[in-house]
């Protein structure tokens, strides 16, 4: 990116923290992916002033001020649609979206709809805790049916949304989940997502240890994880469990677990592809929830689409070579014009 | 082929020094196009026009129907003129609905032409009338010229292979002929048009020419006529002048001040009625490097204009009244993160839905004061389809020069309304001068709120080393833009934002009076009623009346001799099409005893209920 020829200094996971004191509650699960993602930010060795941070509003939406970076802590929900503007506009810029589940799948949700169905170079993070933080407790489009909480003493009656199936419905061209807690495996999604031309999106289950603390325990829990979590791995099959001894094999459509052993090997199980033309394994992936399941992470989706900016972009170019470069003048003069004299 | 026209034979021919023709019929005649036909051949002739087209919300309301009428009205003449005028001389009624709904502007002794064959009963029923007003005696005051233009079209186009339906679709251009004959204009224009227009399809182009052409003849041969009529050029400044529609005339000021300032232009938006046709506009002139993105709602629309900002381009978003309410928080970042941005809100009828292709002056309270928080911008008002491209230039300059954003009002009456433009020489436009810096403002440390004399914070780009900043909506401390809870910083940048705004004031020329330096009456407006109250004062002036005229073209802030200029008068008088929004401002804030004249009916104001209004208080 530097067409300098002096060695650039190698920039440190700190090199991309700012000033700012971070304010987040101590323990929250916010603080583990700021770090995943100097991190990656640094393994990327990007330039800092070539990165913007953009977010909406919510606890997750602070995070734009704790990086060395550009970055605008905008309204709630809007953050896809202004990092799109700042792609088209910027094309040589990395942009990311902060979001959380309430700013990207309820008060956003058609932004968040629309940036990835246009396939923008843009990278959304959003931070799922289930919960909404900064209002201080209430249920949120990702909380579970009957979830008691302020505003839903009674439990709420809300379905939950599916964050990964909706982003495999709006033909997302790269899909990802991980979880705040597991350090590596968060910075290696993040660095895929940035390697991803087109809308990366990854989901990350983020403990609100205040409002929410515990939601994802059964992902968490040393003695529990490796049950209640498949880590996918592309061209490998589904096996999951502490003694790696469980499976998910296709029965018709509908995934079953199995167990290895007693006649079932490992080829018998279904085998991962994260650059299947068709999203159907991706969506059935996303479909498989806990505790009947034990869910995905890692890559769900990763494939090469045309891209929203450089579409943009080349029709500004085409015009110019098909039709020469505006010529303001000779505008103004087309048509039908008259002079009127002395 | 273009056929020359006719020369002009025995009829006598009266001068006249203005006329008003409407074109009216079914949303499916094409009155549309037979208006600005005419419009353009006006303007060629030399004369000055203003036109008005009305039309219905429904696309394609039932056939026959009054809720189907579509209008274009047409003033042309050998003098200035500032309106499409109040009255009908010559009124073109395609079918009984449109002589129905028409009929009361025309004036009395006025030419009415109708298609006889359209008064059937089937036709007349839905017009909801009961007998039939060519033969009941109800149009004794006017001029009537039945003419059958169903036959008289199907027959001038016999031979050409179009099917009766598409024949009967040629009707308009047989009255378009009929009405050229009858003010003496030239054919060749809109002959050239036919034929570019339909070049790919010859028949089509054949049957349109023929009907023009029967039309004329129809006036010049059947001695229906007492007399033809002339409109001799107006004397418009010297120049070359081309004939501008409001919108057409806002994208191509947003285009001429990306060429100006050296940024590029960046529209995004939501379809909406009737700012749709800028979008329609800029979309066509992808060669000028103009990004147009068709967003996925109101609100995407602004904040993508506020990301392309932040990102060096000028992010422009244009609606209407219901898209701007939409759009009020995402303003409010723009004024809070202190970006540039043009937001365009061309006014219809409201609240809600309202009358989405009629006119109205009601959103000036909205876009002065309808967002949460102490949140003032600059807001600035075209007075007329031209000054359109004058205001979008203006506001360009003003958002880049104070970091601000900037509403530019505009209506549906100036949007679709068209009138001659002086095209100007670009050379001699001033540039606009952009300043991205480069290098920390403070030492070694940049400092992203830190203001120049007229308060203007810096418009530092992403991408640009060494000065990575954070901005946002919380609230801004002074210099650093940290966030900062802190209530006196709070009162400090509440002041300065306000104060940056007032510094426009500086920028922007004083307004001047057309008319007495002091006396009575002094009529105060903004916006599109520009013209029908510099008519209505001219007109009362030269009756020897004690009335001025003051125009405001920014109404935030407002020009900084206002107070002086009220004061001179002993009473004011703001005429709106709304129930008194500027009345409210200028009372509040200058305590003068102002009156309005205030109407809401989805129409400009005329000359005479002008004229009426004022003579009140004198
Ligand atoms: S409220 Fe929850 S999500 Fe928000 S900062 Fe505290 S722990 Fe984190």
């Amino acid at each position: 990116m530097s067409t300098s020829n002096m060695p650039l200094p190698v920039l440190k996971p700190n090199d991309y923290a700012s000033d700012q004191e971070v304010r987040w509650c101590p323990g929250c699960g916010d603080y583990s992916i700021l770090a995943q993602m100097k991190k990656t930010l640094a393994t990327l060795q990007l330039p800092r002033e070539k990165v913007v941070f953009v977010s909406g509003i919510g606890c997750s939406s602070r995070f734009p001020y704790y990086v060395n970076t550009y970055g605008i802590h905008s309204i709630h929900g809007r953050a896809p649609a202004i990092a799109t503007a700042i792609k088209v506009a910027r094309p040589d810029l990395q942009v990311w979206v902060i979001t959380g589940d309430g700013d990207a799948l309820s008060i956003g949700g058609n932004h968040f709809i629309h940036a990835i169905r246009r396939n923008v170079d843009i990278n959304i993070i959003l931070f799922n805790n289930q919960i909404y933080g900064l209002t201080k407790g209430q249920y949120s489009p990702t909380s579970p049916l009957g979830k008691v909480t302020k505003s839903s003493p009674f439990g709420s009656v809300d379905n939950p949304a599916n964050a990964i199936s909706l982003a495999i419905g709006c033909e997302a061209t790269f899909v990802a989940r991980s979880i705040d807690v597991y350090t590596s495996h968060l910075q290696y999604v993040l660095r895929r997502a940035a390697e991803h031309r087109g809308t990366s999106f990854v989901e990350v289950y983020q403990n609100c240890n205040v409002f929410n603390d515990g939601a994802y325990s059964y992902a968490t829990d040393r003695q529990t994880k490796a049950d209640h979590v498949l880590e996918l791995e592309h061209g490998k099959p589904l096996i999951f469990g502490k003694n790696r001894d469980k499976g998910i094999r296709l029965n018709g459509m509908e995934p079953e677990v199995v167990e290895l052993g007693k006649g079932i090997t490992a080829d018998d199980l279904m085998f991962h592809d994260e650059k299947a033309e068709e999203p159907t394994l991706a969506y059935l992936l996303s479909r498989m929830r806990y505790p009947e399941f034990p869910e995905p992470i890692g890559v769900f989706r990763d494939v090469e689409r045309p891209i929203y900016d450089d579409r943009i972009n080349q029709q500004l170019v085409q015009a110019r070579e098909k039709r020469g470069p505006g010529d303001l003048n000779a505008l103004f003069n087309s048509g039908d014009v008259w002079e009127v004299n002395e | 082929m273009a056929t020359p026209t006719p020369t002009q034979t025995s009829q006598r021919v009266r001068e006249l020094v203005e006329a008003t023709v409407r074109f009216a019929g079914d949303s499916g005649d094409g009155m549309q196009l037979a208006g600005t036909q005419f419009t353009n051949t006006s303007a060629l002739a030399g004369n000055d026009v203003a036109t008005f087209p009305d039309f219905p919300a429904e696309i394609r309301a039932p056939r026959g129907t009054k809720a189907g009428v579509s209008g274009f009205q047409i003033h042309f003449a050998a003098r200035d003129i500032f309106t499409p005028g109040d009255k009908v001389d010559c009124l073109v009624a395609m079918n009984p609905a449109a002589l129905v709904t028409n009929l009361s502007d025309l004036v009395p002794g006025g030419l009415l032409i109708v298609n006889r064959e359209s008064f059937d009963r089937n036709n007349l029923q839905k017009a909801g009338l009961e007998s039939n007003p060519l033969e009941d005696g109800s149009l004794e005051g006017y001029q009537v010229f039945p003419v059958d233009m169903t036959t008289l079209t199907r027959r001038a186009v016999e031979g050409t292979g179009l099917s009766t339906r598409d024949a009967d679709r040629c009707k308009n251009f047989f009255a378009l002929g009929l009405v050229y004959w009858l003010y003496n204009r030239p054919l060749e224009p809109t002959l050239h048009f036919i034929e570019s227009k339909f070049s790919s399809k010859p028949a089509v182009a054949e049957a349109n020419r023929r009907a023009l052409m029967a039309g004329y003849n129809y006036g010049e041969t059947t001695e229906a006529f007492a007399s033809q009529f002339r409109v001799a050029k107006a004397k418009l400044p010297p120049g070359r002048y081309r004939n501008m529609m409001g919108n057409q005339a806002l994208a191509w000021g947003l285009m001429t001040a990306a060429h100006l300032s050296g940024c590029k232009l960046f529209y995004a938006t939501y379809p909406i009625t009737p700012a749709s046709d800028i979008l329609h506009e800029l979309s066509r002139h992808k060669n000028f490097d103009v990004v147009t993105i068709q967003a996925e709602d109101e609100i995407a629309a602004v904040t993508m204009a506020l990301g392309a900002s932040y990102a060096g381009c000028m992010g422009v978003t244009g609606s209407s009244g219901p898209g701007i309410a939409l759009k009020a928080e995402a303003i409010g970042l723009a004024v809070m993160t202190e970006l540039p941005m043009i937001i365009i809100d061309v006014q219809r009828g409201g609240p809600s839905t309202g009358l989405p292709t009629k006119t109205e002056q009601a959103d000036l309270l909205q876009v002065l004061f309808g967002r949460n928080g102490e949140c003032p911008l600059p807001v600035v008002a075209a007075r007329s389809p031209a000054d359109c491209f004058d205001v979008a230039i203006e506001a360009w300059r003003v958002a880049t020069r104070f970091m601000v954003p900037v509403i530019l009002l505009s209506d549906g009456y100036i949007a679709n309304g068209s009138e001659p433009w002086r095209i100007p020489e670009l050379e001699q436009l001033p540039p606009i001068p952009v300043h991205h810096p480069d290098k920390p403002n403070n030492g070694q440390v940049f400092y992203p709120y830190k203001r120049d004399e007229l308060l203007a914070r810096p418009w530092a780009l992403p991408g640009t080393p060494g000065l990575m900043h954070r901005i946002g909506g919380l609230e801004k401390e002074d210099v650093t833009g940290n966030v900062s809870y802190d209530p006196h910083n709070h009162q400090k940048m509440v002041n300065l934002r306000a104060q940056k705004v007032a510094n426009v004031a500086k920028l922007i020329p004083p307004v001047e009076v057309e008319g007495p330096e002091k006396g009575k009456v002094l009529v105060l407006s903004w916006g599109g009623t520009y013209g029908a109250c510099a008519t209505a004062v001219k007109r009362l002036q030269e009756q020897g009346q004690e009335v001025a005229h003051c125009h405001l073209r920014w109404l935030n802030p407002f020009p900084a001799n206002l107070s002086e200029v009220l004061a001179r008068y002993q009473r004011v008088v703001v005429p709106e099409l709304n129930m008194g929004q500027l009345l409210l401002l200028v009372r509040g804030r200058y305590l003068v005893d102002a009156q309005g004249i205030n109407k809401v009916q989805g129409k400009p104001f005329t000359v005479g209920e002008l004229v009426e209004g004022i003579e009140r208080y004198l």
